[in-house]
């Protein structure tokens, strides 16, 4: 039991290169929906080529962080700073955020408030592009179209918005070309160049996932926000998935997803935020996260009273989890016995009570 | 929240339980019996549906009352009660033995067989497009050759279903490509066209001149719409642009300083041709290139005007489909959401989508002031709007096509009712078939809808191909808002 804290409490202390070298910084976030509070005063770091999960039960708040992060809600309180070149910027982020400015971004440095930014523009100017939970493709559109649409903004460009274009004029043909060219290499990694020219709603449902990805890829995004993507994959397309999460994120993009498969989460994950109700309860790499006692209990539920680190309680959760990353088909939440089931509504209602 | 995303779109799924039942209903009861059976249940139905006739029409077909002098006079009409009980007879029997109760529903097999036309032959869209285009190169002359004494009636009805093609085709922009439904579309008509009118009275500026500035003026009131319905969707938009397209006409008419009010503008200058009117005398164009004056040529020049901005409307929406901005009006239809995710400025598409509809459709009108010499807020209604919506639909979302032909049939199939003469040999003397136009063809919209919901043109060919191009489906395709 000892052992356990303090593993945790050393792999708090030295592991921290997200909080260096952060890609995104969410600080202080607060999302209300009216009376309710969504997100509580949370704050957490991304690292630079990190792949980095935000779990928590159903209805804890992460795709509200999702939905924040790439502007599709504006928060009620907070900061989110996107960072391209490294190091923190601390002093710039200051200024900009004093000066008004949305974003600043001047040789290669660059500094985005999100909460500041309306959605495309997140996704043109700070390259944060993300997935939905209930994948939203253009159905209608071939699979190589919905790629092309990804790369918009440097087409409208190129076709000297749309002038140039309907002249006929050879600089946009070539930006085509390109523009095909990059659609060619993320069908060729999602396995997806044989249905190029099949409408993207004729996909089954793994190839949509996949799809999703490698449109989301083709704004060439900095940072890459997945909202579950292995939801409803069998096991091969879930290996799958790792495999290209790992090569997207070996190739210079950061990941930040959203995940119920705790096989993924603890197979690929550098650095793991734990939410629930809104608020963060635990930070940091997957071991630590699997042993901290409020994740724990978060995921199988304790009564109000009950201390968490009573041995017997933890020692049968700790096994539960533990089994997580090794099978590969496991539940989204971990199958609790009965009497813990109960335990954690009784607990969710105290708790919804205070709140 | 975080509920599991794990349903699949509507679109992928296929209505297999639905297919197989229909297939075994085919292929059940092909047996002599059975059909046998089916004559005879035929025949009885048929029977009761003529007696109920023939009581029903006792009083109301084989009775007549005239006016006689001391009272009514009543007559007998036997000949009209028993023609209604065997047409009521024999159309039940036909309707038994082909539709209700047939192994092959007649109008499944039609449906099918007009639905499977396009795939059957996959050449026939391009090849029944350049026929078109070809016959609409020479159609003035085709008319002044073939039919010399009704060629102005004919080149008269060409212009118009041309002036209604390009319409279409501008507000396939908006509402084909962009998915957004604009039920005011006529407003833009009246723009360019009054934006022709006052320039032409005020400045006196030609028609050519005053074009592009009647297309930009309506492109300016598109974008005027677009932006109070950037936000709003389905029939909140459809609302807002019909409120639009009234308010413009509302203005018209009562802006008597202005625009004249009811009364209109009259007196708006014809097309030249380089600076050479299609007039008589010798500064005219017959003049000028040593040809017989006709009065004809003025209706072939203003035909080949249509022609050449209809030609153009076409050429810049094909274009633009290809280009980043027309690939993004498509995104839009399918799914907003996602267009912002990949960082599409959803409004300033939804703007041009408005602003590149209304132009086309500014040049519409001012090519309508020219012709008309006179126009006036009438010409200007809702049912305009609604007309070409109508088009555009009938043809087929997102179909240039599709367009053409539903022109066609709506524009040219309502004037040809106007020659139902025949008729009245059936019919007797006092038949108007003219009254009876906007009802048959009420119906003929009806029965297209039936069987081709999607339109006449209902595949949506992609816009780039790695391999080849495949046509998709419209079961795929989304509608965008307000269908």
């Amino acid at each position: 039991m000892a052992s356990l804290i303090e593993m945790n409490a050393s792999a708090s202390a030295v592991h921290r290169r997200w909080e260096e070298d952060p890609i995104l910084s969410v600080q202080h976030l607060t999302m209300r929906f009216g009376g309710l509070v969504a997100i509580n005063d949370l704050s957490f770091d991304v690292g630079r080529g990190d792949i980095t999960a935000l779990i928590g039960p159903n209805g804890a708040g992460k795709t509200t962080v999702f939905n924040c992060v790439t502007g599709f809600y504006k928060p009620t309180e907070g900061r989110i700073v996107m960072r391209h070149g490294p190091g923190r910027q601390d002093e710039l982020v200051r200024q900009i955020t004093a000066s008004g400015l949305r974003w600043k971004k001047e040789d290669g440095q660059g500094i985005f408030l999100l909460e500041r930014m309306p959605d495309h523009e997140i996704s043109a100017r700070a390259k944060v592009a993300r997935t939905f939970q209930n994948i939203r493709l253009f159905g209608g559109m071939t699979v190589l179209e919905n790629l092309l649409v990804a790369q918009h903004n440097r087409l409208v460009v190129a076709s000297g918005y749309s002038f140039g274009g309907i002249l006929g004029l050879p600089t946009y043909r070539r930006a085509e070309k390109t523009a095909i060219e990059k659609a060619v290499y993320w069908l060729e990694r999602t396995h997806l160049i044989d249905r190029a020219d099949d409408p993207a709603a004729d996909l089954p449902y793994g190839a949509q996932r996949r799809l999703e990805i490698a449109r989301a890829m083709c704004t060439d995004p900095e940072l890459l926000c997945l909202d579950e993507p292995a939801a409803g994959l069998n096991p091969r397309e879930s290996a799958e998935l790792n495999e290209l999460l790992k090569f997207i994120r070996d190739n210079g993009t950061s990941v930040l997803l959203i995940e119920h498969d705790m096989g993924v989460v603890m197979e690929i994950s550098d650095h793991i935020v734990v939410l629930d109700y809104g608020v963060k309860i635990a930070d940091g790499d997957a071991m630590a996260v699997k042993t901290d006692p409020r994740v724990i209990a978060a995921y199988l539920g304790v009564e109000e009273e009950e201390e968490i680190d009573v041995p017997e309680v933890l020692e049968d959760v700790v096994e539960q989890v533990g089994e997580l990353p090794g099978s590969p088909n496991t539940e989204p939440e971990p199958p609790a016995r009965q009497p813990a089931a109960t335990k954690r509504s009784r607990s969710r209602a105290g708790k919804g009570g205070k709140a | 929240m975080t509920a599991s995303g794990t349903h699949v779109p509507a679109s992928t799924q296929k209505p297999v339980g639905a297919q197989a039942q229909a297939e075994d209903r085919r292929s059940l009861g092909r047996t002599d019996t059975v059909s046998e059976n089916r004559l005879a249940a035929s025949l009885r139905d048929a029977a009761v549906a003529a007696f109920l006739a023939g009581v029903l029409g006792f009083f109301f077909i084989g009775l007549r009352t005239d006016l006689a002098p001391g009272g009514l006079d009543i007559r007998m009409r036997w000949a009209a009660w028993i023609t209604a009980i065997i047409v009521v007879f024999v159309g039940r029997l036909a309707l038994n033995v082909f539709v209700f109760k047939a192994a092959h529903p007649v109008g499944e097999d039609i449906g099918a067989k007009v639905a499977g036309m396009g795939r059957a032959v996959p050449g026939l869209g391009k090849w029944l497009t350049r026929a078109l285009f070809l016959f609409a190169l020479v159609l003035p002359f085709f008319f002044t050759t073939f039919f010399p004494g009704r060629d102005r009636q004919f080149i008269d009805l060409a212009i118009l279903i041309m002036t209604y093609i390009m319409l279409g085709w501008g507000l396939n922009i908006v509402v084909g490509l962009a998915g957004l439904l604009d039920l005011g579309y006529v407003a833009f008509y009246a723009v360019g066209a009054y934006s022709f009118a006052l320039l032409a009275q005020h400045f006196e500026i030609g028609f050519w001149a005053a074009l592009p500035l009647a297309g930009l003026l309506a492109a300016f009131w598109g974008m005027i719409l677009g932006f109070p319905v950037l936000r709003l969707r389905g029939d909140y938009l459809a609302i807002v642009t019909l409120a639009f397209g009234e308010i413009i006409r509302v203005v018209l008419l009562n802006w008597y300083s202005f625009t004249g009010g009811p009364n209109g503008i009259s007196g708006i200058p014809k097309p030249t041709f380089f600076g050479l009117e299609m007039s008589r005398g010798d500064d005219g164009f017959a003049a000028f290139f040593g040809i017989e004056y006709d009065p004809i040529q003025r209706f072939m020049y203003l035909y080949y005007i249509i022609f050449a901005l209809a030609l153009l409307t076409n050429l810049v929406t094909l274009r633009l489909r290809k280009l980043p901005i027309g690939r993004a009006w498509e995104a839009l239809r399918e799914d907003e959401i996602a267009c912002r995710s990949l960082g599409i400025n959803t409004r300033n598409t939804k703007l041009t989508a408005f602003a590149i509809g209304a132009m086309f459709g500014g040049f519409a009108g001012s090519f309508f002031a020219t012709r008309q010499g006179f126009i006036s807020p009438e010409s200007f209604s809702f049912i305009e709007s609604a007309m070409i919506l109508a088009i555009v639909v009938l043809g087929g979302l997102g179909s240039q096509l599709g367009i053409v032909i539903a022109s066609i049939v709506m524009i040219g199939g309502i004037e040809m009712l106007r020659n139902l003469g025949f008729l009245t040999e059936i019919f007797g003397p006092g038949f108007d078939p003219v009254q009876y136009r906007m009802l048959i063809f009420g119906l003929a919209m009806v029965l297209i809808m039936v069987w081709k919901p999607r339109g006449l043109v209902t595949t949506r060919e992609p816009t780039a191909a790695l391999r080849e191009k495949k046509r998709i489906g419209a079961d795929m395709v989304a509608q965008g808002e307000g269908h």
